[in-house]
């Protein structure tokens, strides 16, 4: 897997990414910032890459030049060679149909809210950079990370959560958006009806609203799960070990093939 | 079933015990009626009718014999006496440790039974009575052993499992063979110096002794995680290696003897070592192979069971143990052939099996598990006290070492490796616990006491020394474990029963599986959602039963349900449902006010309703239950009279889908109807539907979590109901919470609210309904209700209010 190893054809695509790589592993870090210039040469990328990935303000996404490579590759297959995404792309995956929230894994990654270039909205097309930026969420913690990075990170992986739930970016989970999910959740069984999913829908939004809101002033309403309300609804998961896609593990890349 | 005519076998050579001392000393223990007992022994004994048809012979055929008044013939009936004696015995000494509820805090019971037994035992030797046969090969490998395996295997929390399982499988598999082979090994060793007098042990008899002390049996230790709450991926660990231990040291165990026979006659070649290593793996291979297959014959069958659901459990333990004696008949191991079985079938018997069988396995397993581990228990307390020993100390302080040695060897080395694979490794902590968790138990004081002594001339050694490592770990490692887990302060999780988390974990697993197909790379998760895609389309349909809506999420919600309702029933109305009864009450007065005849309509259906209940007649049945337990309509009609009493009258009830009796009616959920209910939810929530015929087929859903406010009664009866209409709201039809029903005096009571309070505080409609709702009339669409739980002391509001309110 080593560059050297690679015609000059591949080696130059591979320089070619990492600076592209740069940028999106630096946008990772930078919230608010929408853009950075490419850093220098195809020589200093890795090492740019290496010490971005490490630098404390990328708690939880250090991403490695294999990865990366990986990554690239498929973005490509799912675009044909063209340097965008669009949402017909995903039809091409043939494993994906099958996903009962299929629409909504789409939807996240054309989300602004999750490319972090706006607070509501779907974005046309997306970059490398931006399919980078989704991958990223679905890093493992790393286990030398202190408390707060790890807090940083399960912050940010949940927001991505809230996110798919919370589809009109109203910063709520209302009935309507919980409903819908859990009715997508159990499409793929035909059997139940769709006033089981609403019930159990409303059932869930009952124990949330327990949850977190406990005592409720007598004219208090609750208008659904905040992003607040989430974290606490989420507080006895630890999602650091939960949601995290193998693939983007180091260790495992090379089993991968 | 099959336990009991294995105890009964057991016993079967206490015939031939002329004076029989377990009746006696069990009469003392469990009847405390020794005196007659014994006395009825000796005389029974004394005429030497051991033969029970002798009795009717010679009651019949002597005429000398006068008919006595009065008659006693214990031998008819010694063998399941004593089996029966036995069993109280080990349930006495199980309730009598539990009496005491902090003990068990304190030791794992293993502990308390080893105790008693050796009590029982002491008496047995003091009264100067030959030790007792308690078990051969054959009552264990046939009878004791298979429940317990099978417990375990059916009681497996499935999907951490196999999430695990990579890990799992190394460090149990790999785990029990080094350790087997190193304690082996390292005792051959020290046999070899002379001063120790160990010179005739030889390899065979060592790697023997190594595979059978190699069994760790850390139940105990999962009891004390799950109380402490330990990180799932160490439970798992322990878990899967409580499960499958046993398979892999009983495989090797029974692989060793055989080479130990053949080893008597000729030489061992290393062909036979190869052909040995190869049948180990066909064994365990072909085991598994047995109890899938078994497991998805005995799925099949449940499927067709509704209508005699009484034999449920039956097919489900006569297949499982059908599993064990094909794979037996076969040499294959039967141990994890019953667990390959359990695991498989587990999941489709669950949805097949109506709620009463499922209970009825549940118990039925754990009281054959516990029942066949507690007799164990208690005979290796019992053949502690005796002569039967031999105590040397080089061997037994050296194989203590050793055990403990090559655990920490396996765990750190096998550890290291899987950590390399893991995302997230196992800690130093955890290994260390893993370390510490190595309890030996029942399992390898069977194998030890089960060593055929004509091949193993040094057998009483051995089993010493299988009794002190056994009590060194269970004593020293048991006791000490809790405070170890405590004071390491390993991860915890706080796991606890939600939807929401059901529904959030469901919905990563699919948005895992998804990112990793955009990534186009083929990881678990995908094996996963491939294997549930096969289970789906084709395994389930053949497996269960047709309309049987299942998903992970329906039965847990199903469950939390039921847990609610039975929670209810079992603490009563008054007391739990703080939220019910103000809210119910608070509505009583407004109905008061508003519509006494409505009230009294109400009444009326609610009546009906109670009739129809009662109006089902139990069909008895010699040979099945029926479905709906008498049980469960005993808690409705429970619940309707507490109801009604309490409350002369009533704000409402629902006859949600026009069914028998409002039982779907629930806080917060309901099943639309057709789906198996549990009983006895409905009474939080009382509304009234007037009109509810045109509306009865649709599920009426409330939301309310009204906390006991009763002493604020009096308070609220002042206070101004304030009505409130639902406000159709043009274009936004955000709804929350639909109550179909509603009676008349809600609606009038929404009319008013409406004018004292200008701005609507919500509502929702359903989209269906926003027509009917604008036209005002009874069937108005509606809210839910949400509101915290419990506000001890605040003014309990209204169950009017619309808790819900979209913004």
């Amino acid at each position: 897997m080593t560059p050297g190893v690679h015609c000059q054809e591949e080696w130059d695509a591979l320089c070619r990414f990492l600076r592209l790589v740069v940028v999106g592993v630096a946008r990772l870090g930078s919230v608010g910032e929408c853009h950075q210039p490419p850093a220098g040469g195809s020589s200093s990328a890795v090492s740019d890459v290496f010490s971005l990935s490490f630098s404390p303000s990328l708690p939880c996404f250090p991403v490695s030049s294999d990865q990366i490579e990986q990554l690239h590759r498929r973005f490509k297959q799912l675009s044909g060679d063209q340097p965008t995404i669009r949402k017909e792309n995903f039809n091409n995956v043939p494993d994906l149909e099958l996903n009962p929230i299929r629409s909504k894994i789409v939807r996240a990654f054309f989300d602004n809210r999750n490319l972090r270039k706006g607070s509501s909205g779907l974005a046309d097309e997306i970059n490398f950079e931006d399919f980078l930026t989704i991958m990223s969420y679905f890093r493992p913690i790393d286990t030398t990370m202190d408390e707060e990075q790890v807090q940083l990170c399960r912050k940010e992986k949940l927001r991505f959560l809230f996110h798919m739930y919370d589809s009109d970016s109203d910063g709520r989970i209302t009935l309507e958006e919980y409903r819908n999910v859990v009715e997508e959740l159990l499409s793929g069984n035909p059997h139940i009806e769709k006033e089981s999913a609403r019930s159990i829908a409303d059932g869930a939004m009952m124990e949330a609203a327990s949850v977190c809101v406990g005592q409720m002033e007598p004219d208090q309403v609750y208008e659904g799960i905040t992003f607040d309300d989430f974290l606490k609804i989420w507080q006895g998961i630890d999602i650091e070990t939960k949601m995290h896609v193998r693939f983007l593990n180091m260790e495992t890349i090379a089993l991968c093939h | 079933m099959t336990y009991r005519v294995g105890e009964a076998h057991s016993m079967g050579f206490q015939v031939f015990v002329p004076f029989s001392p377990w009746s006696w000393l069990l009469l003392l223990v469990a009847l405390k009626c020794p005196e007659a007992s014994s006395d009825l022994n000796e005389s029974t004994n004394s005429t030497a009718q051991r033969e029970p048809n002798v009795r009717f012979a010679a009651a019949g055929s002597e005429p000398d014999e006068k008919i006595s008044v009065f008659a006693l013939d214990y031998d008819y009936v010694q063998i399941p006496y004593e089996v029966t004696l036995w069993i109280l015995l080990a349930s006495l000494a199980k309730i009598g440790f539990h009496l005491y509820h902090r003990l068990p805090g304190l030791m794992p019971e293993s502990c308390l039974l080893i105790i008693v037994g050796a009590l029982v035992g002491a008496i047995i030797f003091g009264t100067d009575h030959k030790s007792p046969p308690v078990m051969d090969s054959s009552i264990y490998f046939l009878y004791l052993l298979p429940p317990i395996v099978l417990e375990g295997g059916y009681f497996m929390p499935t999907r951490p499992f196999f999430e695990n399982i990579g890990s799992i499988l190394w460090w149990a598999g790999l785990g029990a063979l080094i350790n087997a082979f190193g304690i082996g090994l390292s005792l051959y060793l020290i046999c070899q110096i002379k001063a120790f007098g160990l010179s005739d042990v030889n390899l065979l008899q060592n790697l023997l002794f190594g595979s059978l002390i190699s069994a760790v049996d850390p139940v105990a230790v999962l009891a004390v995680f799950e109380e402490a709450r330990v990180n799932e991926p160490l439970y798992m660990m322990i878990f899967g290696e409580a499960l499958l231990n046993d398979g892999i040291s009983v495989v090797l165990y029974n692989i060793l003897i055989a080479f130990t026979k053949m080893h008597k006659f000729e030489d061992i070649e290393p062909v036979d070592i190869l052909a040995g290593c190869a049948r180990f793996v066909i064994v365990g291979v072909g085991g598994v192979f047995f109890g899938v297959i078994f497991g998805f014959i005995s799925a099949f069958i449940t499927r067709f069971t509704q209508n005699i659901s009484a034999i449920e459990p039956l097919i489900v333990f006569m297949f499982s143990y059908l599993s064990y004696l094909a794979a037996e008949t076969l040499y294959l191991s039967g141990i994890l052939a019953i667990t390959a079985c359990a695991v498989t079938m587990k999941k489709y018997v669950e949805e097949n099996v109506s709620q009463t069988s499922y209970t009825t396995i549940k118990y039925f397993m754990k009281m054959l598990s516990s029942v066949s581990e507690t007799l164990i228990f208690i005979f290796m307390g019992v053949s502690t006290v005796g002569k039967n020993h031999e105590w040397n100390w080089a061997f037994i302080c050296f194989t203590l070492v050793f055990c403990q040695i090559w655990r920490a060897i396996s765990v750190f080395a096998l550890f290291y490796v899987s950590n390399q694979f893991r995302t997230f490794p196992f800690s130093i902590k955890d290994q260390c616990i893993i370390f510490y968790s190595g309890v030996r138990g029942a399992g390898s004081f069977s194998l030890a006491f089960l060593l055929p002594l004509s091949l193993f001339p040094r057998k009483k050694m051995f089993v010493t020394a299988t009794l002190v490592v056994i009590y060194f770990t269970v004593f020293i490692q048991g006791i000490t474990i809790g405070p170890l887990v405590r004071y390491l302060d390993v991860k915890k999780t706080n796991k606890k029963e939600s939807i929401n988390e059901e529904l959030h974990i469901r919905l990563m697993d699919h948005l895992k599986a998804g990112i990793e197909d955009v990534c186009g790379h083929w990881s678990h998760y995908q094996v996963r959602d491939k294997f549930k895609k096969f289970d789906h389309r084709y395994l389930r349909k053949i497996l269960t039963r047709k309309n049987q809506p299942k998903s992970s999420i329906v039965s847990l919600y199903k469950k939390l349900e039921m847990k609610q309702a039975i929670e209810m029933v079992e603490t009563g109305i008054l007391s739990t449902t703080a939220f019910s009864v103000p809210c119910q009450a608070q509505r009583i007065h407004r109905i008061k006010r508003l519509s006494p005849e409505d009230v009294e309509s109400m009444r009326d259906i609610l009546t009906r309703n109670m009739y129809q209940v009662r109006q089902r007649t139990l069909s008895y049945n010699k040979y099945n239950l029926k479905p709906q337990t008498s049980e469960k309509q005993a808690k409705e009609i429970l619940i309707r009279r507490q109801n009604t009493l309490r409350e002369s009258m009533r704000k409402g009830h629902s006859l949600p889908w026009g069914k028998p009796a409002g039982t779907k009616n629930i806080r917060y959920l309901s099943f639309p109807y057709g789906h198996p209910q549990p009983a006895g939810r409905d009474t939080r929530v009382a509304e009234l539907t007037d009109n509810d015929s045109s509306d009865s087929e649709l599920p009426s859903i409330m939301f309310k979590a009204h906390s006991r406010a009763g002493i604020l009664q009096e308070r609220r009866l002042t206070q101004e109901i304030i009505p409130m209409k639902s406000l159709p709201r043009g274009g936004k039809p955000s709804h929350f919470g639909y109550q179909r029903n509603t009676s008349q005096e809600e609606h009038d009571g929404r009319g008013r609210r409406e004018a004292l309070r200008p701005k609507p505080l919500f509502h929702a409609v359903d989209e269906e309904f926003e027509s009917g709702e604008e036209s005002g009339e009874e069937t108005s669409a509606i809210r839910s209700r949400w509101s915290g739980e419990h506000r001890p002391t605040r003014q309990h509001h209204r169950s009017h209010s619309p808790l819900l309110q979209r913004k």
